[in-house]
């Protein structure tokens, strides 16, 4: 395996430097910080291909960003998220491309959260079930400043914040550890029952694949988030129709999800994943619902989405893109989505 | 050395954790308990009726109630998940793994028909692997009292203590062997006799056994050394160096004598090098429909048969 940068360095926040700032490349937008995205010229050397924020941090506790905001934000995290993967040469990035739009809306506009006090206790919670695809979630936590952003280098290296599965003792933000499918929701439900019992306002987002609600324990999660009447759990379910053995209706029919999740007593919404104004409009709506329903939001999404070769490619849910495929990718996704 | 068995009282450890969890609910409105609807059977219907708040019931299904309890200790909570032992440490085993000892999350699985204790229920409910199956996960404690009196206890010491425990209750009546001010202290054998010839180690509802083969050993003009081992991990290595110093172990627990007491005293003596280790204990099988009693007899669970081995050890020279 080929690793972009010194594998097995130990992270020490205070011991990294600063990414050096490279000239910005034709592919970028304008908006993105110069560095972002920047391609390596030649594997080896670790100053060129270090990325640099695209923002700074933001400490504020909900961010309200407009929609042209967010879909620039959306960018910046595919970027980021496929550089991590390229460098780790490891990691997922179909559902990583997938779930971005969807996870810039809750990080940039939605979610109630604090970077300096990842665990301050009337945070809105984020359990990212379906766990693999943590680069996109990574990208959100190291823009938004939870973690210093130099950290997305280190992704599956010894002693990252950014383990191969989201780890809740080793990186800031992460509310619960996940990675073995099917479990998130449960933690979720756990979450927003103590919201409710304790009489916090504090909202649990759940975001679940949909290969992954051919777990058992999803159904067993969905019947008693109607039982004990949790409207404050919102769960996305990235209904993409891949998973690694083929499609869903060939591994495993999932059958209507939206249909299964409202049997199961959920106020549900379809959307499409990779409009953003449509996943603004849908959680402004959801945060009117206070009628003691869990809300389920099925958005339908494209694996790999803004990478046109990755796009709807079950064989990209788990691999790293080669140096080309990773400059071709990044300038695809400099380009935003195409409507 | 407080243990004593002139008092012919027999109570089920389960409803020693059905009393102390009331009190403890009481105490701390953070202590939660989740039902998977068995309730009755692990004795939460007070600690359910008395502090509704506090109380969960997710039906059955184990898994989820292992993953809301992981949920809730992220905020804080510290929440109980109650079942039977085949189940606590089987059917949930993965959601355990993952969702509470690999992120350290503080939960308490509690679980009633630990061993051979739910005799008539047969195979499919006695819980013959479960402490070998807890012990190995990183990050777990692992706990059985002997009696009435060290199962509340060490439920209260649970409560107290961070961290991921399962704590393991008989379904069946066993002897109350100590009195109300015995201390404990988790990760701490409890010796219950001296002796220098010989050494017994325990744990859970054997204890009792041990004592009586103690004292008969003794009338034999044979001193015998007695450990209650009532926290299985993390094991209390210095009181099997000490047992050690006798030369010669006898193991007794109502489990499989792989991958519990036996293995685990066995792994200390290994590594000194010196002294001998006899398991007594489930021989590497299934239960089966019968009378507890009858099925510890079965397996060689019995004072008899302690004393027997004892007198075998102490004739090889």
């Amino acid at each position: 395996m080929t690793r972009a940068r010194n594998a097995g360095t130990t992270f020490k926040p205070s011991a990294l430097s600063h990414p050096k700032r490279t000239e910005g490349h034709s592919f970028l937008l304008s908006g993105v910080r110069e560095g972002a995205g920047t391609v390596p010229e030649k594997r080896g050397k670790t100053t060129s291909r270090r990325l640099s924020p695209a923002t700074d941090p933001e400490v504020t506790r909900i961010m309200k960003l407009t929609v042209e905001e967010l879909k620039q934000k959306a960018i910046e995290l595919r970027q980021t998220a496929l550089t991590m993967i390229y460098e780790a040469q490891s990691g997922h990035p179909g559902g990583s491309l997938s779930s971005a739009d969807v996870i810039a809306a809750l990080y940039f506009r939605e979610m109630n959260i604090d970077p300096k006090n990842p665990k301050w206790e009337d945070r809105d919670r984020f359990v990212l079930s379906k766990g693999h695809v943590c680069p996109i979630l990574y990208a959100a936590l190291a823009l938004r400043g939870f973690v210093p952003y130099e950290a997305i280098h280190t992704l599956r290296q010894y002693g990252s914040p950014f383990q191969g599965h989201p780890d809740m003792k080793k990186c800031p933000g992460i509310d619960i550890s996940t990675g073995s499918l099917g479990q998130g929701l449960s933690c979720a439900v756990g979450m927003a029952i103590a919201g409710k019992r304790d009489g916090k306002s504090y909202r649990v987002f759940a975001m679940l694949g949909d290969g992954e609600c051919q777990e058992g324990q999803i159904w067993e999660a969905a019947q008693a988030a109607n039982k004990y009447r949790l409207d404050n759990l919102i769960v996305f379910v990235d209904d993409n129709n891949l998973q690694i053995d083929g499609t869903c209706d060939e591994v495993m029919p999932n059958l209507d999800l939206a249909q299964k999740f409202e049997a199961f007593g959920f106020e549900t919404w379809r959307i499409d994943g990779h409009n953003l104004e449509e996943i603004v409009r849908t959680l402004d709506e959801v945060k009117s619902r206070k009628n003691g329903k869990p809300k389920c939001i099925v958005y339908k999404a494209v694996k790999g989405k803004g990478v046109s070769f990755m796009e709807n490619v079950a064989d990209w849910h788990g691999k790293a893109p080669n140096e080309e495929e990773y400059r071709r990718a990044m300038e695809e996704i400099a380009g935003g989505l195409k409507p | 050395m407080t243990a004593v068995l002139n008092q012919p009282k027999k109570i089920a450890t389960r409803d020693a954790f059905g009393d102390e969890i009331v009190e403890l609910g009481l105490r701390n409105q953070n202590i939660y308990v989740i039902d998977v609807d068995i309730g009755k059977s692990c004795k939460t219907t007070a600690f359910a009726k008395r502090l509704p708040d506090q109380h969960i019931n997710v039906g059955i299904a184990e898994q989820n109630g292992a993953g809301i309890a992981a949920g809730l200790a992220t905020t804080g909570k510290i929440p109980f998940v109650c079942t039977y032992a085949v189940f606590g440490s089987l059917r949930m085993a993965e959601q355990i793994r993952q969702s509470i000892c690999y992120p350290y999350l503080n939960v308490k699985i509690a679980c009633s028909h630990g061993g051979l204790t739910p005799g008539n229920d047969g195979g499919s409910h006695q819980a013959v692997e479960d402490m070998g199956v807890m012990r190995t996960i990183p990050n777990m404690t692992v706990i059985m009292g002997a009696d009435y009196f060290a199962a509340r206890k060490l439920t209260a010491l649970a409560a107290e203590t961070y961290g991921p425990v399962y704590l393991r209750f008989t379904r069946d009546p066993v002897p109350v062997i100590y009195d109300e001010s015995a201390e404990f202290e988790i990760g701490k054998a409890k010796k219950l006799r001296e002796g220098k010839d010989l050494a017994i180690i325990a744990n859970g509802d054997t204890v009792h056994l041990a004592l009586k083969a103690a004292d008969e050993l003794q009338k034999q003009g044979v001193s015998v050394k007695l450990f209650d081992m009532h926290t299985l991990k993390p094991l209390d290595r210095e009181a099997v160096l000490e047992c050690l110093d006798t030369g010669r172990i006898i193991t007794v627990e109502d489990h499989n004598i792989l991958n519990g007491l036996g293995s685990a005293v066995c792994e200390v003596v290994a590594e000194e090098g010196r002294g001998i280790v006899r398991r007594i204990g489930i021989q590497d099988r299934f239960g089966e429909s019968a009378p507890y009693e009858k099925l510890l007899e079965i397996n060689g669970i019995t004072v008899e048969n302690i004393v027997n081995t004892a007198r075998q050890l102490l004739e090889r020279r």
